[in-house]
């Protein structure tokens, strides 16, 4: 019974980190750009098709389909920052929101289009193959999923703490005025944290293509899933987004062993009601919005 | 001087909405029912947008939740005439006390910790998802399974409500006059003023001694309520409700969408909106069911989404209006040009 919780809470730190890097995502863009990006989901679920035809296609290990997806959705982030995002970053916030509602519905609605709805799973050995460390038995998908999501926190946190580029993203999210005043581009450096944004969620979605089917309804739950895990954090906080999504993480793993299927998939929204009701700028949340 | 030409603008709109609904009236009555089918969405749609319009473009308060309170409203309605034969009149009444009495309960305990802007749209939408997920599991309420109506025998019985498919054209009809006519009325009242005076500036208000939140829980509570009643009927129209239609995202899209593409705060913009993106989005469906191409209408509505608040912020109402400036735009319409809400 012991080694059966330490099993399932084992599981749910290692998959707590992927969401960790979905939620890094989701609130490096608020943090520099205030903006709420309501399609970050979509972002996901591209991840996870990338993930699937990588695989399907060219066989390669995950991480190596992870590698593609950051590179296709740092330039598509890019480019939607460039086309269509910076032309509502001045505006109120229920604007923003409402465009990106309308791009949540722009990319399902793609997606359904090019796969429809049926849900692809990506045939991996990895899902298959497990490791014993101690009284712990964990599926090699998850160590490898959580190790590179791990490393990549790390590596994107001590680039945006030591880098000039990180200085001068940290300054534009301080004070854009100021920023503005001593010459930073603020335009390319909004464009370049969108894309980094949605590369965070990008990877992450190939990370977990072995362990979710590839399916375009997904997209609402990962968002949804990943605002729960910055406002657990406190939204802009950058460890309050690895803290958030551990904690969600451990949550769902322990719920799934508590309840019905159906009730796991309803305890984020819990979560979400009652820690925005109680602590509403989360755990390391200071900023007001 | 001001007085008589407000006067005379005032006789206008109003003139110019009975001349609307008086020629929706006559649609009804000799249009085919797939015109008519679609038309009682739009109406009802038109409604709802109403009470979204009242939360957000009058009283500042963003809701992607407000498929809770429709669904609220659809299951009470659905629950006492199904289960227990009880006229819907009944249900719709409950259903908006319930809904009300939900939306009041939410508002408070947001703006009491200060929950606002986007938290509180946050918080609406997880409030419905985690209410769409227990309905789901739920079996008084039929669980996924959802409930079903009895088929109307064919006459038209006002007291339940029941009627053929031109019966609910009518009653939408008359849903959506009452709430074009209840914006207009309210955005002139004593509340309105105070509502707007909230959303611009709420600490402007606050000083003045607004007390605000007491007015953002009213309004919210009575957005709710209403779009309950919009919700029991959209019920019986549809002959069955399931969580996941009644409660689902997709309503709260619905609803939103009226009023954005419309325009914001004005009264006539939800029911621009509707005719514009509803019938557009039954068309792509359906052209995208024929192509085998599902999603398109999801395709639809996103590009129109987007393009409306890139290019008429205000929405298409209040740009027809300033085209031929005929017609005074009520106080407050021009919301685009709103910071403070969520700022």
């Amino acid at each position: 019974m012991l080694s059966l919780w330490l099993n399932v809470i084992a599981g749910g730190v290692l998959v707590g980190l992927v969401y960790g890097l979905v939620a890094l995502g989701l609130t490096i863009i608020f943090g520099v750009m205030r903006v709420v990006n309501f399609a970050h989901g979509e972002m996901v679920v591209f991840g996870i098709y990338i993930g699937y035809w990588t695989v399907r296609i060219w066989d390669v290990p995950i991480v190596l389909a992870a590698a593609i997806a950051a590179v296709v959705m740092f330039v598509f982030g890019y480019l939607l920052e460039t086309l269509v995002v910076k032309r509502f970053v001045n505006r109120p916030h229920h604007y923003q929101f409402i465009v990106f509602i309308g791009l949540s519905l722009l990319f399902s609605g793609v997606l359904l289009m090019s796969f429809g709805p049926d849900p692809r799973p990506t045939a991996s050995q990895l899902s298959f193959q497990t490791v014993s460390v101690g009284p712990l038995t964990l599926d090699w998908a998850r160590i490898q999923a959580a190790a590179t999501a791990g490393l990549l926190i790390a590596a994107l946190g001590a680039y945006l703490k030591y880098s000039a580029f990180g200085r001068s993203l940290r300054g534009a999210a301080n004070n854009r005025l100021g920023g503005l005043v001593v010459g930073l581009n603020i335009p390319r450096i909004y464009a370049v944290t969108f894309g980094i944004g949605t590369a965070c969620a990008g990877v992450a979605g190939a990370l977990i293509s072995p362990l979710f089917d590839a399916q375009p309804y997904l997209a609402v739950d990962f968002t949804l899933l990943a605002f729960v895990t910055v406002i657990v954090g406190g939204l802009g906080s950058f460890g309050g987004a690895l803290l958030g999504g551990l904690t969600i993480g451990v949550a769902e793993a322990i719920a799934a062993l508590m309840f019905t299927p159906s009730m796991k998939t309803a305890l984020p929204y819990a979560l979400l009601i009652i820690i925005l009701i109680f602590r509403p700028r989360g755990f390391f949340g200071a900023k007001d919005i | 001087m001001q007085r008589t030409s407000d006067q005379a603008s005032d006789s206008k709109r109003w003139g110019a909405g009975a001349l609307v609904f008086g020629a929706l009236a006559v649609v009804g009555g000799i249009s085919n029912a797939y015109v008519i089918s679609v038309l009682t969405i739009v109406l009802l749609f038109t409604f709802m947008g109403q009470s979204w319009n009242l939360m957000l473009g009058i009283g500042g308060q963003l809701s992607i939740g407000h498929a809770l309170f429709v669904g609220i409203g659809a299951y009470a309605v659905a629950i006492l005439n199904i289960k227990y034969g009880v006229t819907p009149w009944i249900g719709l009444l409950l259903g908006a006390v319930i809904a009300g009495f939900v939306g009041a309960v939410l508002a408070w305990l947001s703006f009491r910790f200060e929950v606002r802007g986007i938290y509180f749209a946050l918080l609406t939408i997880a409030a419905a998802e985690f209410a769409r997920i227990m309905f789901g599991g739920w079996d008084y309420v039929g669980g996924m399974q959802g409930l079903f109506y009895q088929a109307p025998s064919g006459a038209m019985d006002l007291g339940m409500l029941r009627g053929d498919a031109r019966f609910y054209y009518f009653v939408a009809l008359a849903l959506a006059a009452i709430g074009v006519a209840g914006t207009e009325l309210i955005s002139r009242s004593y509340w309105g003023y105070v509502w707007r005076a909230m959303r611009d500036d709420d600490e402007a208000a606050r000083a003045l001694g607004v007390r605000t939140f007491r007015h953002k829980v009213l309004v919210v509570s009575i957005s709710a309520a209403t779009a309950a009643i919009g919700g029991g009927v959209l019920g019986l129209v549809q002959g069955a409700i399931f969580p996941d239609s009644i409660m689902g995202m997709a309503i709260s899209v619905d609803v939103l969408i009226g009023p954005v593409v419309g325009g914001l705060g004005t009264a006539f913009g939800p029911l621009v909106g509707s005719m514009a993106a509803i019938p557009l989005h039954h068309a792509m469906g359906a052209l995208g069911d024929s192509l085998g191409l599902p999603g398109l209408n999801s395709v639809a509505y996103g590009a129109v989404l987007i393009l409306v608040v890139w290019l008429l912020p205000d929405g298409i109402w209040p740009a027809i209006v300033r085209l031929y400036g005929a017609i005074q735009l009520p106080a407050g319409g021009r919301i685009s040009q709103l910071r403070k809400v969520e700022e």
